[in-house]
């Protein structure tokens, strides 16, 4: 009895809690950031943004999500009925697994594997599926429309994102993710890497679906694109897992770019900030400048989407690896 | 030459981020909303909103029964009938006016030789079923009771143009 407690149900309850101490912050953060966003974009737009529920509307998302959840759950005449609840599932699923290998400080990491990059790019790529499949079984034109548009968007985006990681791991010479940002200790690769950067950047709002390439959702001409025949809880799952996507990427971003937990410069005042309260202000940093793009730029045309990713993303990330690999190669500066 | 200014201009974003700074900008700009419920915009005094049936000071009702509100209407909404009343006087036992029909033209108001039915100030009537919106005379001289110092200052500000 005593061997079944410490050696499975003890690490079970401690996995569990630890699992719980990743999502539970993480859903809160992810009704927070629709909220952000509404005010953000209110305040670009010279409005207020949601204002009446709770002071300065900060139940907003909780009454929304009330609201989403007491709806009535509609399933379409002639949809696949497994496949069609199974798909938000998915994207809600795959947007939470992603977080068990992400180092929120030195040593806190769930699960520290040494593939992490490759984790995390399977588990984004995966995403398609629950956009494919909810368009595929709502059996609606829109819908069907919609997830192949995302499905084009997403593998195309992910050929240059692939590349401009490869970047970062030559400079790295791991693919753990701790290692990735002990190794920008001297400077963070958004400075000598920085068409990556930003590269990385835009790549990140094509993966997650996000404006100026929100082609799949698309609302002006596909109504909601893979969601229109979606109500209800599982609505509410697609639109969680869409904004914990986000917060994936951005903590992407912020770990292969901007140094993870590591303070800006590192010295007194900033290394007394503990290092999960710098990479949530990168996080926020990066979110932020999401709803900013969004405010700012209109949606793409499908054909200058599709350009943008195979004619100007794809080898110019090619030509930024073989450059970064010559220079380390010339200059010794390989690592070990 | 050009084409080289076009590329280096797509390739450092200049204009992406010259959008994002404006956006920016504006983030700090003070807002224009009105807070709807709790705050209102001005209305004109030509505002055609919802119909009332209009007194005299005395208590009498304007109308006539004339009918013409009735004739004019564009949009059929008005119902009217009339019989004489017991002290001789011609007035309408029945004046309905279909809300859901009305188009807000204001003919109704311009026909009307003894201003007896005009469009209040009152745009704030939504109900929950479409029975509600079928307004009776009893309805619109509550109406009327209810906004005749709002109405009775519009037209006085309307009337030299009128």
């Amino acid at each position: 009895m005593a061997e079944f407690w410490s050696g499975f149900l003890l690490p079970l309850i401690i996995m569990v809690l630890q699992i719980l101490a990743i999502t539970v912050p993480l859903l809160v953060a992810v009704a927070f950031m629709t909220y952000a966003e509404r005010k953000i974009m209110g305040a670009m737009q010279m409005r207020q943004g949601p204002s009446i529920v709770g002071p300065f509307g900060l139940m907003q998302p909780f009454a929304d999500g009330l609201k989403l959840f007491a709806k009535e759950q509609i399933l379409p005449e002639g949809a696949n009925r497994v496949v069609f609840y199974v798909a938000p599932m998915l994207t809600f699923f795959l947007a939470l697994i992603a977080w068990a290998v992400i180092p929120f400080d030195y040593g806190v990491v769930l699960s520290n594997i040494n593939v992490g990059v490759l984790y995390l790019f399977a588990i984004s790529s995966l995403g398609v599926y629950g956009i494919v499949m909810a368009g595929w079984a709502s059996n609606s034109r829109y819908a069907f429309l919609g997830a192949l548009r995302s499905a084009a968007q997403m593998v195309s985006y992910e050929v240059s994102m692939g590349l401009i990681i490869i970047t970062v791991l030559l400079c790295v010479g791991s693919l753990n993710l701790t290692d990735i940002v002990r190794a920008q200790e001297k400077v963070w690769f958004c400075i000598p890497l920085l068409p990556m950067f930003v590269m990385f950047f835009i790549s990140a709002l094509a993966e997650t679906n996000r404006a100026p390439f929100d082609l799949p959702e698309g609302e002006s001409e596909l109504v909601a694109g893979f969601m229109v025949e979606y109500s209800s809880a599982p609505f509410a799952l697609f639109f969680l897992g869409e904004y914990a996507n986000m917060i994936l990427m951005s903590a992407m971003t912020s770990i292969l770019f901007l140094g993870g937990w590591l303070p800006p410069l590192p010295f007194a005042p900033f290394t007394w900030v503990p290092g999960i309260v710098w990479f949530a202000l990168k996080i926020a940093f990066c979110l932020f400048t999401y709803v900013w793009v969004r405010a700012t730029v209109p949606r793409y045309r499908y054909d200058q989407l599709m350009r943008l990713g195979w004619k100007v993303f794809l080898p110019l990330s090619l030509f930024w690896v073989v450059l970064t690999a010559g220079v380390l190669v010339t200059f010794g500066w390989l690592p070990k | 030459m050009a084409f080289l200014d076009r590329a280096a201009r797509s390739l450092f974003l200049t204009e992406l981020l010259g959008g994002m700074a404006l956006t920016l900008r504006y983030m700090f700009k003070p807002k224009v909303t009105l807070n709807y419920p709790y705050e209102k915009g001005p209305i004109s005094s030509r505002f055609r909103g919802e119909h009332v049936l209009r007194r005299y000071a005395s208590g009498e009702e304007r109308c006539i029964a004339c009918k013409l509100c009735e004739a004019v209407c564009p949009a059929l909404a008005i119902t009217i009938e009339a019989e004489p009343r017991d002290d001789g006087s011609r007035r309408t036992t029945r004046y309905d006016i279909d809300m859901t029909k009305c188009i807000y033209c204001g003919l109704c108001q311009e026909a009307c030789p003894v201003d007896a039915v005009v469009m209040g100030p009152n745009f704030e009537f939504s109900t929950e079923s479409r029975e509600e919106l079928f307004y009776n005379k009893q309805k619109l001289l509550a109406n009327g009771d209810r906004w005749e110092a709002e109405i009775a200052q519009n037209l006085a500000a309307e009337a030299p143009y009128r």
